[in-house]
């Protein structure tokens, strides 16, 4: 039954991409808030707005129960979760469907199968797609423990089976160190989490992380390409493209073949992310997870492929099977998305809300900016820090790169501190020029690099 | 004359180092300047809140996950 009332459990640029797409589709739309985002843009953009609760994220957005509230009190007939709070959440999404409303996402049974980070590994394997050499499944005794982190060699890496997006995590670099860190890492891992479960997977050094998008509606899955996420600080991504300059056209067929097998396999509903570390000195791919979700770099896959991944979305929870076969999705050009935060790149990344005094925005060809600011509106400091997406095409990587430092010379964010030197600053490096970058190669970089990053120093 | 120990940033104050720990201050105890008497969260990061002042707290101004802006009292000393 197609969707007629859409609400937005989420907030920020993603909350404004959302009401956007539902709009284009004819679709009324609910925006729930907190009592510090009653002036967004996602607020006045809504056909209705319901507040769910006070600052603090644990009381509004993620309150299940006055999500769930408002939905039924607004009549709307639909979720859509964005990313992050609770779209990972396999309960809501039980609770969703129990209250009669359409979840835009996959069944909670996909959600919990994936949220388990061994279950989904035993899944992956189980469709013949590589994982990170390691334990198969949950480390259950100590002992064996041993032997298998011997046999893979050392350094391994001891995770939460409940954890992910970079949580839960510790490497232990010999023997003595992965003894005592197990019971440690269980521990938090139960406090962290409430389920103490733990797996151990080889370290891949300078692997380059690469992920392909997926569709699917239950029956049929097509994969969208691959973007590259490489360039992350703190395992969070900083700067990322479509497709990966890295991968060869038969390694390509084979990574993205692989996602779509594993998402046939869970016979997965809606939008996702496989996401792979890829070495290029073996030629390696392995699976590590996937995300349940629409991401924050979906835009890359969109402007590569001209198919609006939350339209589809949308489509897909409203009943319709998917809307084109594998050969009607084409990569074309090249894409690049960064994320522009409210932190200070110069005074190690400190975050500064505070009211945009004033706002020049980006244009011209392949140019697109995904925000949720204004003029005049002031960025709580409750929540995340990313203000928006600057996102470029181009008929190739490196005009692509040339026409992102164009469009970030014209961004102009008054009064917050924001990421764009940092951006600058790459999109001149002589490495992220010939893409020569792994998941560790932002970090030592920001530390030679730190006195390239003053706003001043940028202003022409 | 009364002090006060003001929040530096915008956020969420936390009088624990964590839910299920004790306040690293009560009302009664004694700060001395460079003690840790909270915590502000901005943006998903967590700042430790210094005593600037040194003094007997006689209250709290903010509660626990309290939203608070830049310059609110947290802490009244005596």
């Amino acid at each position: 039954m197609p969707i007629k009332k859409l609400l937005i459990a989420n907030r920020g640029e993603i909350a404004v991409r959302i009401i956007r797409a539902a709009q284009e589709l004819g679709i009324a739309t609910v925006q729930v808030h907190s009592a510090a985002d009653t002036e967004s843009l996602a607020v006045m953009m809504a056909d209705e707005a319901v507040l769910i609760g006070p600052p603090m994220a644990s009381k509004s957005y993620l309150n299940i129960a006055n999500v769930i509230k408002a939905a039924v009190d607004t009549g709307a007939d639909a979720v859509h979760p964005g990313y992050g709070f609770l779209a990972e959440n396999a309960d809501f999404a039980d609770a969703v469907e129990a209250a009669g409303l359409i979840w835009v996402g996959p069944k909670g049974a996909s959600i919990r199968v994936m949220g388990d980070k061994v279950a989904a590994r035993v899944a992956a394997q189980a469709a013949g797609v590589p994982v990170v050499p390691g334990s198969n499944g949950r480390i259950e005794d100590l002992a064996i423990a041993r032997g298998i982190a011997q046999d893979i060699g050392f350094p391994v890496m001891i995770k939460a089976a409940a954890g992910g997006g970079g949580r839960g995590i510790r490497i232990a670099h010999d023997l003595e160190e992965f003894e005592r860190l197990m019971p440690q890492a269980s521990a938090e891992a139960k406090a962290a989490f409430g389920d103490g479960g733990l797996y151990m997977e080889k370290v891949i050094e300078r692997a380059r992380h690469i992920e392909v998008q997926i569709l699917g509606d239950g029956n049929n899955v097509i994969h969208c390409f691959e973007r590259e996420c490489s360039l992350q600080r703190r395992r969070q991504k900083v700067w990322e493209e479509a497709p990966s300059a890295a991968l060869p056209q038969a390694m390509r067929d084979q990574l993205c073949a692989s996602a779509v097998a594993l998402a046939k396999a869970v016979q997965y509903r809606g939008a996702g992310t496989l996401e792979y570390l890829y070495d290029d000195a073996s030629g390696q791919f392995y699976f590590i997870e996937m995300n349940t979700r629409i991401q924050v770099e979906h835009p890359v896959t969109e402007m590569i492929t001209g198919v609006d991944l939350v339209r589809e979305m949308l489509r897909i929870a409203g009943g319709e099977p998917l809307r084109y076969s594998q050969d009607q999705i084409r990569l074309n050009g090249h894409a690049i998305e960064v994320r522009i935060c409210a932190e200070d790149p110069a005074q190690g990344f400190k975050p500064g809300p505070g009211t945009v005094t004033s706002l020049k925005v980006p244009g011209g060809p392949g140019v697109r900016f995904d925000t949720m600011l204004y003029a005049g509106y002031t960025v709580p400091p409750f929540y995340d820090s990313l203000l928006g997406k600057l996102i470029v095409w181009d008929e190739n990587r490196a005009a692509a790169i040339g026409r992102m430092a164009r469009a970030l010379g014209e961004l102009d964010v008054g009064g917050l501190p924001t990421t764009k030197p940092l951006h600058q600053a790459l999109a001149q490096d002589a490495d992220v020029l010939a893409g020569a970058f792994h998941t560790r190669w932002l970090e030592p970089w920001l530390e030679q690099n730190s006195h390239k990053l003053d706003e001043e120093s940028k202003t022409p | 004359m009364s002090k006060q120990i003001l929040s530096p940033l915008p956020g969420t104050f936390y009088s624990k180092p964590a839910p299920d720990q004790p306040q690293f201050k009560s009302v009664g105890d004694a700060v001395a300047v460079g003690d840790v008497i909270g915590l502000i969260e901005v943006m998903k990061s967590f700042h430790e809140v210094v005593a600037d002042q040194a003094g007997t707290i006689t209250a709290f101004a903010a509660e626990d996950e309290e939203p608070v802006m830049a310059g609110q009292a947290l802490i009244e000393l005596s």
